[in-house]
Formats: C-alpha cells, sequence, structure tokens
C-alpha cells in the first residue's frame, strides 16, 4: 500500500523532471540556431546561478518572491480556484508594507513585523474582493483578480506619485535600511547577495501550507471544495466561506511576496509595472504540481535561470531572452503536463511488455 | 446464415483495464439482439467501437459480409449503423422535423425543403407505427415521443442497423411496452436491433438472441426463448441471484419525517415541487415512484438541505428543520444516499478514508484541535470497508475515482448507515448498479427499516419501488398523485398514476 502512494511522487517528480528537460532542450536548439555551443552556454548559464556563495546568494533572493506568488497560485488551485491576480496581490501588499516602512518610525523589529502584516493584510484584501464575489454572485475569479491587478496597477501609480515619490518621478522614495528585510550577517554570509530574511519566512510558509493542505481539518474542507464543489455542499461544509478563505489565504501569500521583493530585494516600487512574479507564480506552480514541495524546487530552479542569464550573456553572445524563452518552453511543457504522463505511461506499459 | 453485423475477436484496452477482451458478437438479419453485462462490463465499449467512437486494439467489423473499418460516425451511419443514445441529442426549440433532417438539410435552391422533409417523415411514422407529428416542437412532446424522433432521425438516415443504449431508463412501465411493440415492428420491416441492456425482464420480453458479457469476455450467447432470467443473471454476474427481497411483516412506528405542503423550485424557474405532503414512520419504508424529472430532485435537495424550500415545512423528529444548515440536518440524524454518487456522493480525487469521514472529519476521534488524526480515519475506514464489502484495489488508500460503480455504491451506502441516522434518503441507491449489488445494497436498506428505522426510497426503477417498500407515494408534475400500500397495489395501478392518471 506505501509503495503505490510513493510511486505516485515519483510520478509527479518524473513529470517536472523531463518538463524541465523538454525545455532545456528547446533552449540548446535555440542556441545552437544562433550560433553557439550549447553546452557553453547553459554551463555559463548554470554557474551563472550557482558559481560562488554570492550567486547562490542571488538566486535564492530571485526565488524568495516567486515562491510566495507560486505557494499563492498553486494553495488557490488545490481548492479550485484560478488566482491570476497574484500580481495585483503582491503589488498592493508591497505597496502596504512599503508605505508603512516610509511612515513609521519603529524599533526595527516591531517595524519589520509591522510591515509584514501590512503587507499580509493588503494582500489578502486584494483577494478577499474576487473571493467574495465568486462566493455571492458567481463571477468568475479569473476575470476579477485580472482586472484586480490593473486597481492595484494604479491605485499603486496614484499613491507614490501622491504621497511617497522619490528621486525619480517613476519611483517611490527608497525605504531606510532599518526597513528592508536586508540584514547585515546574511548578506556578509552571502557575500554581499540580495539575499534577505524573505527567504526564512518562505520556507515557513512551505511548510505551513504544506501542513495545513495534508494534515488540518481546514485543509481537508478547502480541499474538498476544490475538488468537488457539489459534493462539499452535500457533506454539508460551507463552501461559499471556504472560497472566499481559499482567496484570502492565496493573496496574504501574495502580498508577502510583494514584501520580499519591494522591501527585501529591493528597496524602491517602480510604478506603472506589474510584476511579472506574480504570473511567473503560475508557472512555478505548474511545474510543482500544485504541491509546495514542488513550488519550492520549481522556484528555485527558476531563480537560477533569472541570476544566471545575465552571466551567460556576459560571457557569450547568447541573448538573455533565450533564458526567458527556456522558462516559456517550461511552462509551455508544464501546461500540457498530461501529454508527458500518457508518454510516461506509454514507455512504461512498453517496457513492462518487453519483459 | 446471414449476419448483417459480425464483430469478431474485438479486443479494446484502456490504461489499467481490458474493456474488451476476445470478444465476437453476430448479429443476424430481422432479429433483436440484447447485450446483457454489469456496468463497465464493456458492452457500452463494444458498441462505442461498432459506431466508431473508439477504435479496437485488434479483431474485426463485417458489415453484411464485408469487412469494413470505422473511423467515425459518419462512417457508421453510411454503412447503415444508426444509435439511439441513452441521452437524446435533441434541440429543443426545433420542430421534430427540424432535429431530424439536422446535419443533411434538404436544399431548394438556397433554402430548406421542409415541406418534403417532413413528408417523408410522415411516411416514415406511419410505415413503422411510430405516430409523431412531424411539426411538433420538442419541448412540447413527452419524453417518450422524443425517443421516437431519435429512432425517426436513424430512419431518415436509412439505418438498417439500429442500437438501442439502455433505452427503457426514461420510460414509464406503459412507454416501455410500446417501446417493446416498435422495436417488433421494426424488425418484422426488415431492421436488425442491438439492445443494450441490464434489465433482464425486458430481454425476456423483447429479443431474440442474447449475448452475456462479464468482465470483458463474452460469457456466451443464448437464445431467449430457452433461457430463464435467473440463468441469464446467473451468467452476468457468475454465481446465483436472490430476486426476492426477504421482508417481514412489521408495524410501523412514530413518525420520523413529516413533511408538509412542501414547495420548491425547478431548475427552470417554475416549481418543481408542489404542495407536497407525506410520512415516514420508523419501521417502514416508504418508496417515492415517477417518472424521471417530475420532481424527486426537488424533492430530495428540499429535504436535505441543497434547495432552498419556497414554502410549508419538513419536521425531523419533532423538530422544524426547513431552515437547517445542511450539516446541522445530518446532526439531527437524516442520512442521504445522493442520487448522483459522482457530483454528490463522493470526492472523487479523495480517497476511500477520506470520503468515508466526509461528514465527520471535524469530530472526535477523526480529528483534534484542528488536525486530522490519519489513524482513527483509518480505522473507520477499515470497518465500513470490512461490513459492507467495499472492494478496491488498494483499500483504505484507494483513490474513489478509480473504483467501480457498485463498489463506490456500497462505500456511500455504507458510510450513511454507519451514522446510525433515523431517517436515511435513498436515492436511486441502485443505479447503473449490476445484479448482485443491487441484492446486496437492498438487503441493507431493509436492515435499516427492519432495525427501526425510517428509510425514504426515490427510485426510477418501478420493480424497485414496489419491491423494497411498505407504502408507495406517486409523484407526477411535483404533486402528490397517489399513496398506496404496495400489499394492495401492481405496476400497472402505479404505472398509470406515474403517467398522471390520478387514484
Amino acid at each position: 500500500m506505501k509503495k503505490s502512494f510513493k510511486f505516485e511522487i515519483n510520478k509527479q517528480l518524473l513529470i517536472g523532471v523531463v518538463t524541465v528537460f523538454m525545455g532545456l532542450i528547446a533552449g540548446a536548439v535555440l542556441m545552437a540556431f544562433t550560433g553557439n555551443n550549447p553546452f557553453v552556454g547553459f554551463s555559463y548559464l548554470f554557474r551563472g546561478g550557482l558559481m560562488n556563495v554570492e550567486r547562490i546568494g542571488n538566486t535564492l533572493a530571485t526565488a524568495t518572491p516567486l515562491i510566495f506568488t507560486g505557494l499563492s497560485v498553486a494553495f488557490a488551485f488545490k481548492t479550485g480556484l484560478f488566482n491570476i491576480g497574484a500580481s495585483g496581490q503582491m503589488l498592493f501588499g508591497g505597496l502596504c508594507a512599503t508605505a508603512v516602512g516610509l511612515t513609521f518610525n519603529m524599533p526595527r523589529p516591531l517595524l519589520l513585523t509591522v510591515m509584514m502584516l501590512a503587507a499580509m493584510i493588503g494582500g489578502g484584501l486584494w483577494a478577499f474582493i474576487p473571493g467574495l464575489l465568486k462566493a455571492k454572485f458567481n463571477v468568475h475569479e479569473v476575470v476579477s483578480t485580472i482586472m484586480m491587478n490593473y486597481i492595484s496597477l494604479w491605485v499603486t501609480y496614484y499613491t507614490i506619485q501622491t504621497f511617497f515619490v522619490g528621486a525619480y518621478d517613476t519611483e517611490s522614495r527608497a525605504i531606510p535600511d532599518s526597513a528592508s528585510l536586508k540584514t547585515q550577517w546574511l548578506t556578509d554570509l552571502f557575500n554581499g547577495s540580495f539575499v534577505n530574511i524573505g527567504l526564512f519566512l518562505a520556507l515557513a510558509a512551505v511548510v505551513i501550507i504544506a501542513i495545513i493542505l495534508n494534515k488540518t481539518v481546514l485543509g481537508f474542507e478547502l480541499k474538498a471544495a476544490g475538488y468537488n464543489r457539489f459534493g462539499a455542499e452535500y457533506a454539508g461544509m460551507k463552501v461559499n466561506r471556504n472560497i472566499v478563505l481559499s482567496m484570502v489565504i492565496a493573496g496574504v501569500l501574495a502580498g508577502l511576496a510583494g514584501a520580499t521583493y519591494f522591501v527585501g530585494y529591493a528597496n524602491t516600487i517602480q510604478i506603472g509595472k506589474m510584476p511579472t512574479i506574480g504570473f511567473d507564480g503560475i508557472a512555478v506552480a505548474l511545474l510543482g504540481a500544485n504541491s509546495p514541495y514542488g513550488v519550492l524546487a520549481g522556484s528555485i530552479f527558476f531563480g537560477i535561470l533569472h541570476s544566471g542569464k545575465g552571466f551567460m550573456n556576459a560571457m557569450t553572445s547568447i541573448p538573455p531572452e533565450i533564458g526567458d524563452t527556456i522558462i516559456a518552453t517550461i511552462i509551455y511543457f508544464a501546461a500540457t503536463s498530461i501529454l508527458i504522463e500518457r508518454a510516461i505511461n506509454t514507455v512504461r506499459k512498453k517496457l513492462k511488455g518487453d519483459k | 446464415m446471414d449476419y448483417v453485423v459480425e464483430m469478431q475477436n474485438i479486443r479494446k484496452e484502456f490504461p489499467g483495464i481490458v474493456a474488451n477482451d476476445d470478444v465476437s458478437v453476430n448479429l443476424k438479419k430481422g432479429e433483436i439482439h440484447a447485450l446483457l453485462g454489469e456496468n463497465g462490463a464493456g458492452k457500452s465499449t463494444l458498441m462505442s467501437i461498432l459506431f466508431g467512437l473508439y477504435k479496437p486494439d485488434r479483431g474485426l467489423i463485417k458489415v453484411n459480409g464485408k469487412e469494413v473499418i470505422i473511423n467515425n460516425p459518419n462512417q457508421a451511419n453510411e454503412l447503415g449503423i444508426g444509435m439511439v443514445h441513452q441521452h437524446f441529442k435533441l434541440v429543443h426549440n426545433f420542430t421534430v422535423t427540424e432535429n431530424i433532417i439536422l446535419g443533411l438539410e434538404p436544399k431548394h435552391g438556397l433554402t430548406l425543403n421542409l415541406k418534403a422533409a417532413s413528408k417523408k417523415i410522415h411516411e416514415l411514422s406511419e410505415k413503422y407505427k411510430l405516430d409523431v407529428n412531424p411539426n411538433a416542437l420538442i419541448e412540447n412532446i413527452s419524453v417518450g415521443m422524443q425517443q421516437r424522433v431519435e429512432i425517426l432521425k436513424m430512419l431518415y438516415r436509412n439505418a438498417e442497423i439500429l442500437i438501442f443504449d439502455e433505452p427503457t431508463a426514461v420510460l414509464t412501465p406503459q412507454e416501455i411496452l410500446e417501446l417493446m411493440k416498435i422495436m417488433k415492428n421494426l424488425t418484422e420491416e426488415g431492421k436488425s436491433i442491438l439492445l443494450i441492456t441490464h434489465k433482464l425482464k425486458e430481454i425476456k420480453a423483447a429479443a431474440d438472441r442474447c449475448t452475456v458479457i462479464r468482465r470483458g469476455k463474452v460469457i456466451g450467447t443464448v437464445d431467449v426463448a430457452d433461457t430463464t432470467t435467473a440463468q441469464m443473471a446467473e451468467m452476468m454476474v457468475g454465481r446465483v441471484v436472490s430476486f426476492t427481497v426477504d421482508k417481514k411483516e412489521q408495524e410501523a412506528g412514530d413518525v420520523v419525517l413529516d413533511i408538509q405542503k412542501l414547495s420548491a423550485m425547478g431548475n427552470h424557474g417554475v416549481m418543481g415541487l408542489n404542495d407536497f405532503s407525506l410520512q415516514v414512520r420508523t419501521g417502514e419504508i416508504v418508496g417515492v415512484a415517477g417518472v424521471d424529472g417530475n420532481g424527486q430532485t426537488e424533492l430530495v435537495e428540499a429535504l436535505t438541505g441543497l434547495r432552498k424550500i419556497e414554502s410549508g415545512s419538513v419536521i425531523l423528529d419533532g423538530i422544524d428543520i426547513s431552515k437547517s444548515t445542511i450539516r446541522d440536518r445530518i446532526e439531527s440524524g437524516m442520512a442521504h444516499i445522493p442520487e448522483d454518487r459522482h457530483k454528490h456522493g463522493l470526492i472523487l480525487d479523495y480517497s476511500l478514508e477520506e470520503n468515508m469521514v466526509l461528514e465527520i472529519y471535524n469530530k472526535p476521534p477523526y480529528s483534534k484541535n484542528g488536525f486530522l488524526k490519519k489513524d482513527e480515519i483509518r480505522k473507520h475506514a477499515d470497518k465500513i470497508i470490512k461490513d459492507f464489502d467495499v472492494r478496491s484495489g488498494e483499500g483504505p488508500i484507494t483513490i474513489t475515482r478509480s473504483m467501480s460503480g457498485g463498489n463506490q455504491q456500497k462505500a456511500i451506502v455504507g458510510r450513511e448507515v454507519d451514522h446510525n441516522p433515523n431517517l436515511l434518503i435513498a436515492v436511486q441507491p441502485t443505479r447503473g448498479l449490476d445484479v448482485g449489488s443491487i441484492e446486496y445494497i437492498h438487503k441493507r436498506l431493509v436492515e435499516q427499516r427492519d432495525s427501526g428505522k425510517g428509510v425514504l426510497l426515490i427510485s426510477l426503477e418501478l420493480d424497485e419501488v414496489l419491491d423494497l417498500s411498505d407504502r408507495i407515494a406517486i409523484i407526477n408534475h411535483g404533486e402528490l398523485v397517489g399513496l398506496v400500500k404496495a400489499s394492495e397495489t401492481n405496476e400497472n395501478e402505479v404505472g398509470l398514476m406515474m403517467a398522471g392518471v390520478g387514484k
């Protein structure tokens, strides 16, 4: 009995690995097409992400907000909701954290705590509205979360221009060092990289979300509503409340992504720009088969690609867009993972038949 | 002997199962040939292969002695093969004629030549005594009539070989008799019929020969006239089956469920249930008989809390629960075996053990401080699996989606009975199940009654209602049209009331 459980996990892992591999092959073909040696290209790409502690730190720093948005999308998805609004939730959460950081003067631990809470509330609020619309009026969350993205974008634009405008018109004032998640000892440990304590929050979130989904009464209810709304209703669960709750939890996670990005990785908010990390979260969730630990692995892999592509470009004549193309191809294969699953099944059957 | 269809050594595999294993079926010209088998035995797969919906892995098909390859339903039509699906494929606001010509519209320059088509349909209807008005709108004619339109559709396309997929599921007993007559008319005119069914009575009444399929393999082909229903049932299930339900006479006790003038909205914005009153007492089974879509769904959903009540009240054990939540109703002693086990009864992607605590996961001992207690959940599932003989690939951790319909249903019945409810609402508890599972579930329902619980049985299978119930309520157009004692009525009387002829 245990055995088959293990088999399932292995299969998901195998699908993920095949997906990544196919993406890399597509990248290799493109590199060869642009007249470069793929092996050289890949070696620089991965060295760019991993060759020393500073670069490893940067990879982790890039992965941190991705872990949060990936968890946000994956959690919503497990409970039957498609959260396309991670970007907007993240931006608004980041704005809330920045606003607190720029406004209040408090001892650092307290300030950071309040900032994180503000980010969570902001992100949660941004997802609460689509959740409520879905529960009360059956408004599809894909439409409403996309709309909330735009509202978030322009609310941030207005707020920053009006209250927090910085050295340039296009960005906010930089937050003081005391309001940043960047911490000296961690920066020193990783030789001055961007890595910040948001990473620990992200790792904790992975564990907490995994526990909620797999071990708690709440997770049992939320997943039931996601898998079969009617079945959950039949069993007496409060499906509408659960929809709102799922969205809020997803929003809280995305809000934390905003905090780790805007007051950790960066120290300003650029206005008029939707953070793409929210959409990359969808990719990470797909690649990780919506499992929290899968999201963690996927985020780190994407972190390597993102932080390695610049190095690859500097050392070879391969355009950095190849890195993005690889990511896009992986998303493509992850989205069609059912085909990969079928292919794996066919191969397995053939192997069995030959024996 | 001339065969119009020969399917030889057909094999079709789906991931994990062999749906058809070396299956051969031959259809004689002018006969009604029944395909009998339990759910999941592979009869629908076989017919889908003949109709071009699936490709066989192995084997060959001959039509009129010539080997053919059928890649899609259009090719099947060209070979003269037509199919009446279980769920009709009709456009409701089109006329009969418009529906029939859909896809091969006769043209008159740029306009439709409806007159010619209508005339041809009228002639066909006369010839086979179908009595269909070509100009009626589909939404205005009965389900039985709609089925005849489906038959006409095939005839209009010159089909010689007709496949009927579970055609009687939606009909009243009287309509079933008429359908049998129509099928006989068709064969007399030289058509050949393949009839998919799991109802032995109908095979006995209509079919000439019968091929029994069990677990993807042909068990045998028999002449219906020389074979008893018991023999066919045994072939189908693989063991002797008892048809009669053992039930002792028993006085009913206090009222458990009191439905008072209950009204609820239907799905189309009109009252689906109207002023419906009925009582269920302890120690009795009350059956609700009716043709599909006459308010049964509305009744069940209003009782269980899935649908809002417009007026009237539901009283359980003396307490008005008309406005209670679903969970409150469950906790006050109501259990519900739902009509649609996939839509309501199970979370198909959950494991069997998770499904077994679907309504009680948040109560001790199955959870503590918000955390699930997996050991207790496993124990609970093991108990139900043992008590109700639920068979599955991997026991409690089997994903329910991969289980057979019969075992899914046994699991649901087990779960609901295990709540030890004062009132058990069983809706179509044996739908689509093989006779073996039916026998088992019937026994369990009677046990509930014998142990002094109330059972409300809602079923479209009239035989089931007649066999199990102590009293029978007949529902038509959302209204109670009759209430009779099961011991004092018969199929004919109930059937007439189901059709709306009141008592």
